[in-house]
């Protein structure tokens, strides 16, 4: 037994951060100081505190370093590993009192969250079965094979709550149960891992923290619904998760948790992976199984639902990565613990992939029915630099964005909804004053645009209409009838689209126009952005009282619309000026105002 | 069986379980429109890939409006296909539709036949609210020998894409890209020619726009009858005549033989000949070839391939040898009957009529796209002169008509010219699925037993189920025969015998739905079963009222071989009326 481990965190973000290379040198250097026996470094998944990356962990004592770096790594041997004293540098600091906090529990950051479906991430080495097994890993799965029926599992399913968390909040239970209904040869229990949503990373971060949870749930659901074979369908440029799956896979297989008569029972499960190529479509469950067949990846009508005729036309129940993480845990606890958790209607927890202006990107797990302004002042820290916020956007880009007024709606399925919005897989991205309205939902759009599989003609056709609408918009040529046009594609696409994608991809643009319509008709009529994002609408002029001559912007103008003598206050030409901006950035005196 | 009461617009309805929203309106007397729903009942194909959304429907209590064609009926449902909500939608996708359409219909080869023009003329689309300059996707154009793709034009039904390749599996067609540009084509964009296409042009024949269309060779024909040094004659394949008249406001399965000659005549050909003359010529040989291989068969020659493959369809001859190239020695060598006419009129007639082959002219009027291409072929050209010079459609010959000024209507019936003229009900049914063996059938037995067929309708080998098979008592002798229509079918039958699951002695293979009846030169049938049953039910009913029925006993065929043939497979037969094929294994 080692005295202390030092967990270092190696999920995607702190491995872009060298956190393989501080494990190499924390091994070396314990090594040098002869204490490979009193201590051990443990690769593990990711604490979510992203921001403050790459994060080690050391452990009993539950020291919390953050953005270490490798050089870092032999002064945490010496000084914390050899003589106990703690790496004060590397501590976090308070924002507020500008203290050190040792332990991440004390942090804002941790301090509203509870760790369910990421239990195991940064605490366990994903790559170590048994590490798994240790925190109660694979005895949800003994327990329903040996003691339970397919039914009782189910009914504990249906009574903790569980919704599906990739999006549309179907009750997990009930899609079991409905699956399990359908006779069939074969069925197939799939695990969705195609995480699309831009800024979204809870489904990596879990199968890269904590595969083994995953294989565990899928092979209890199979074993509920009648299913011998798992398939998860990930896409090809999570590369990380795709290897510790495999390697879970593989060690599941060796201790007989995977492969015939699991725990002496007579239920038989394995499982294999497939690859999505990256179209965010494929995370739509009939355009994922057409994918997982060979097909191009598009979705089709709905019914027949998977549940009755999906992978190969037969019985197949899909699953978010996030609903399996949270499925072992109401075994071990109980559905009454486990329902217990959230809102009457949404129970458990949900992970955000926080992002935005705030302080502390990052990971997080929560329950439901905190409110927004606790997960963005509490645990995201508030605003970058004392800005003020602005909006919200959830769910991605078929989410919408909420605002001041919805701060503290407690949050769940049905109130995100309710408000303009969805929870879709997670994603939230807090905007500031800066941040153009019409701007953010150009954006989005511009990603379903380029994501729509162009299956049905109001997402095909329509979203590029609006797109082409936004950008009219945002170049100041936009009249109040486009916003009217706008308004009917949107409503339109929303109740004709096919599937899911098209079906909410107005989401952005309906919630802006809901909640910040005067920035439009600020767009529209009195061309300006609020926001002096929208480059075409910008003036910018030279305050003479401050500039110097120094001509650094006329030397910079690339249309040479900026004239001066040196040394005297220059002038930019309206007729000429193009909105670039350069002007601006490279002004040093603040010389450029911008209207 | 269970039945479903539902409202649609008020009316009650009463449709058996299963019934789609689509489906029980119609029943009702509600037109919902659609654009790329298609129903093949006959092929048990039902295309609804509910994807242009021009058929939703509200169903209040539903959070949004839902595609009536793939929407199934519940007991008490209410289905609104009028309300505001709806209509609004439905002119909104017919508008976003029209903003990514090319706006040319006046020269569209599809106007008046289009199915996205009449959605926009009923539903009154007079603007359409996009902004200035909006985005197009346009893709290259494409052109083949026989059919022309111009994607701007197409709606992504996705009907193209379902024939070629669930009924036909030639597999040439599938949707590439994404979004906004995402579009049916080839695999990489390749060209149609690079691909498995086969020419059959049943995308053609269900394209609801003008993405899809035929190669056009009407004005080369105006061209050629319009040059004094050029002597023109023309043949009509057996389907034509049992089509033609839709384009002239006739009910489907009118014939109109007599006005056809008649206006073929007044647009001024030199001779009006029929093709149905070289099917009887085909069946002489095809016939005979038959026979070769079964008497060889039956005296116990183990080297015998049978069976015997008809090879009328240029279509089916391409699928052959680009996907059974390892068996191209088991379809008869005997060429099409469009090619045993161009060879026979560029020889024979040309002769008779002291004409030089190069002044001759020789236009076939095909209810088929792939004839384009045949005729193309070098191995039917002599010095590069083809033996068919044009191949033309079905829809072209309309246009010839109207070009001409012909009114159609009043025409006064004439007859074919002779000699080439001169037919059999044997050499009509060509025209129709199971007819080229039915017709070979009546002179086989004849040649076989020795004895006078007296039953000459074999309604066994009739009908429109995609694969039949029946046994013909040959005075003892059975001869087991098997028909497949669509490619689809005839793969089903070739990968049977290639197992050795089969004991066929011959197989007709046709590659369009109903045989040439439903080809992609025809008036467009859309999937339209009725049409084409009642273009089947045209082509008996004239072969019923024919003089003669049997191919032998043409006797222009008789005089053909006495003054220059000499008799089937003769060495002059082989060298103008058989070919053989080439290996294009798949790209």
């Amino acid at each position: 037994m080692y005295k202390m481990q030092l967990l270092v965190c190696s999920g995607t973000g702190c491995r872009a951060s060298a956190s393989a290379t501080i494990v190499e040198k924390l091994n070396e250097s314990l090594k040098a100081h002869q204490l490979t026996e009193e201590a051990q470094v443990v690769t593990t998944g990711c604490f979510g505190f992203c921001e403050k990356g790459p994060i080690v962990k050391v452990i009993p004592d539950n020291t919390f370093y953050t953005q270490v770096k490798p050089e870092d790594a032999e002064e945490i041997v010496t000084e914390h590993i050899l003589k106990g004293r703690k790496v004060s540098r590397l501590l976090y600091e308070d924002p507020e009192n500008k203290e050190h906090i040792i332990d991440s529990k004390h942090m804002g950051f941790y301090q509203k969250q509870m760790r369910i479906a990421l239990r195991n991430c940064g605490v366990i080495d994903p790559e170590n079965i048994d590490e798994y097994i240790v925190r109660d890993g694979y005895s949800a799965l003994a327990q329903v094979v040996t003691d339970l029926t397919p039914e009782q599992a189910i009914d504990m399913v249906k009574q903790s709550g569980l919704r599906g968390r990739g999006g549309a909040g179907f009750p997990t239970g009930l899609k079991w149960e409905i699956t399990s209904k359908f006779s069939s040869d074969q069925k197939y229990v799939v695990c969705n891992a195609d995480e699309g949503d831009p800024g979204a990373f809870m489904d990596r971060s879990i199968l890269e923290g904590d595969p083994n949870s995953i294989i565990e749930a899928m092979a209890i659901c199979g074993y509920c619904i009648g299913a011998t074979k798992g398939l998860v369908y990930i896409r090809a440029e999570y590369p990380l998760a795709i290897k510790r799956l495999e390697i879970a896979i593989g060690q599941a297989r060796e201790y007989g948790l995977l492969g015939n008569n699991i725990f002496g029972s007579k239920f038989s499960f394995d499982m294999e992976l497939r690859y999505g190529a990256g179209a965010f479509v494929c995370g739509e469950e009939t355009a994922l199984i057409a994918s997982m067949e060979g097909k191009r990846g598009e979705p089709r009508v709905k019914p027949p639902f998977p549940a009755e005729s999906g992978y190969m036309h037969k019985p197949t129940n899909v699953n978010n990565v996030e609903t399996f993480a949270n499925v072992p845990v109401i075994f071990l606890k109980g559905p009454e613990w486990y329902s217990a958790i959230g809102t009457e209607k949404s129970k458990g927890t949900k992970v955000f992939a926080l992002a935005g202006k705030i302080n502390n990107v990052g990971l997080i797990e929560v329950p439901m029915g905190i409110t927004l302004r606790e997960i963005i002042y509490e645990i995201g820290g508030g605003i970058k630099n004392g800005k003020n916020f602005k909006a919200v956007q959830t769910g991605g880009p078929s989410g919408g964005c909420l605002t001041e007024a919805h701060l503290d709606t407690p949050i769940d399925f049905d109130s995100l909804v309710a408000a303009g919005s969805m929870m879709g897989s997670g994603g939230m991205i807090v905007m500031d004053e800066d941040d153009c309205m019409v701007s953010i939902a150009k954006f989005y759009l511009e990603f379903i645009v380029e994501e729509s599989c162009g299956k049905c003609t109001p997402c095909r056709i329509g979203n590029k209409r609006m797109l082409e609408i936004l950008e009219k918009i945002t170049q100041g040529k936009g009249s109040m009838e486009d916003l009217d046009h706008l308004r009917n594609l949107a409503y339109v696409i929303k109740d004709t689209s096919l599937c899911g994608l098209g079906q909410s991809s107005p989401n952005p643009v309906l919630s802006t126009l809901e909640n910040f319509y005067d920035e439009y008709v600020a767009h529209v009529k009195d061309k300006r952005c609020f926001a002096k994002q929208c480059k075409a609408m910008a003036k910018y002029t030279i305050n003479p009282d401050v500039c110097t001559g120094c001509t650094i912007c006329a030397r910079n103008c690339p249309v040479d619309a900026i004239t001066g003598e040196k040394r005297e206050p220059h002038f930019i030409h309206q007729e000429i000026c193009t909105h670039c901006g350069v002007c601006y950035q490279k002004c040093k005196f603040n010389a450029i105002n911008v209207e | 069986m269970e039945t479903i009461k539902l409202t649609i617009d008020n009316r009650q309805v009463e449709v058996p379980k299963g019934t789609t929203i689509l489906q029980a309106a119609h029943q009702a007397g509600i037109n919902i429109p659609s654009l790329c729903y298609m129903n093949l009942p006959y092929l048990a194909q039902e295309h609804k890939p509910g994807s242009c959304r021009v058929c939703v429907v509200e169903i209040p209590g539903r959070k949004n409006l839902v595609p009536a064609c793939a929407t199934e009926c519940t007991d008490e449902m209410k289905v609104l296909s009028h309300s505001l909500r709806a209509i609004n939608a439905r002119r909104t996708v017919v508008e976003l539709l029209l903003s990514d359409h090319p706006k040319d219909c006046l020269i569209c080869p599809s106007s008046g036949n289009c199915e996205l023009q009449k959605l926009s003329i009923t539903m009154g689309i007079r603007e359409i609210n996009s902004v200035e300059n909006a985005a197009m996707s346009t893709y290259r154009k494409d052109a083949s020998p026989a059919l022309n793709r111009n994607m701007d034009k197409c709606v992504m039904c996705r009907s193209c894409e379902t024939v070629c390749n669930e009924i036909q599996t030639v597999g040439a067609l599938s949707a590439v890209n994404r979004g906004f540009m995402s579009v049916v084509a080839p695999a990489f964009e390749q060209e149609l020619t690079d691909s498995p296409c086969t020419f059959c042009g049943q995308c053609v024949a269900v394209c609801p726009t003008g993405a899809l269309t035929a190669v056009d060779n009407t004005f080369h024909v105006i061209r050629a009858l319009a040059d004094p040094n050029k002597y023109v004659v023309v043949q009509t394949a057996p389907a034509v005549r049992a089509a033609l008249g839709e384009e002239f406001g006739y009910p489907p399965g009118n014939s109109v033989t007599g006005k056809m000659v008649a206006a073929l005549r007044s647009i001024g050909f030199d001779q009006v000949y029929d093709t149905d003359f070289a099917a009887d010529l085909t069946i002489m040989e095809e016939g005979t070839e038959l026979l070769d291989r079964l008497s060889r068969f039956l005296d116990g020659d183990k080297n015998v391939r049978l069976p015997i493959l008809t090879s009328c369809c240029p279509a089916w001859v391409n699928f052959f040898e680009t996907n059974y190239p390892d068996m191209l020695d088991v379809p008869s060598t005997a060429r099409s009957p469009q090619q045993m006419f161009g060879a026979i009129a560029k020889t024979y007639m040309a002769e008779k009529l002291g004409i030089k082959r190069e002044d001759m002219v020789v236009v076939s009027v095909m209810p088929c796209l792939a004839k384009k291409y045949e005729c193309q072929r070098d191995e039917f050209k002599v010095d590069g002169n083809p033996d068919v010079d044009y191949a033309i459609t079905t829809r072209e010959l309309a246009h010839l008509i109207k070009i001409g000024n012909i009114d159609f209507n009043t025409l006064k019936e004439e007859d074919f010219d002779r000699p080439m003229g001169e037919s059999t009900g044997a050499g009509l049914i060509f025209g129709v699925t199971g007819g080229v063996i039915e017709a070979a059938t009546r002179t086989a037995y004849e040649l076989f037993t020795g004895k006078k067929l007296e039953k000459v309708d074999f309604h066994e080998l009739r009908g429109m189920e995609g694969i039949r098979t029946a046994s013909v008592n040959f005075d003892g002798t059975y001869i087991h025969i098997g028909i497949a229509h669509t490619l689809g079918n005839a793969r089903k039958l070739l990968d049977g015998i290639r197992k050795g699951m089969y004991n066929f002695h011959a197989i007709e293979i046709m590659a369009c739905p109903g045989g040439c009846i439903g080809g992609g030169g025809q008036p467009l049938h859309r999937g339209n079963s009725i049409v084409l049953k009642a273009r089947m039910d045209a082509i008996y009913k004239e072969d019923f009222n024919k003089p003669i029925r049997k191919s032998h006993e043409n006797p222009e065929i008789i005089k053909l071989y006495e003054e220059f043939l000499g008799k089937p497979l003769s060495e002059k037969s082989h060298k103008l009326l058989h070919t053989h094929y080439f290996s294009h294994p798949k790209k």
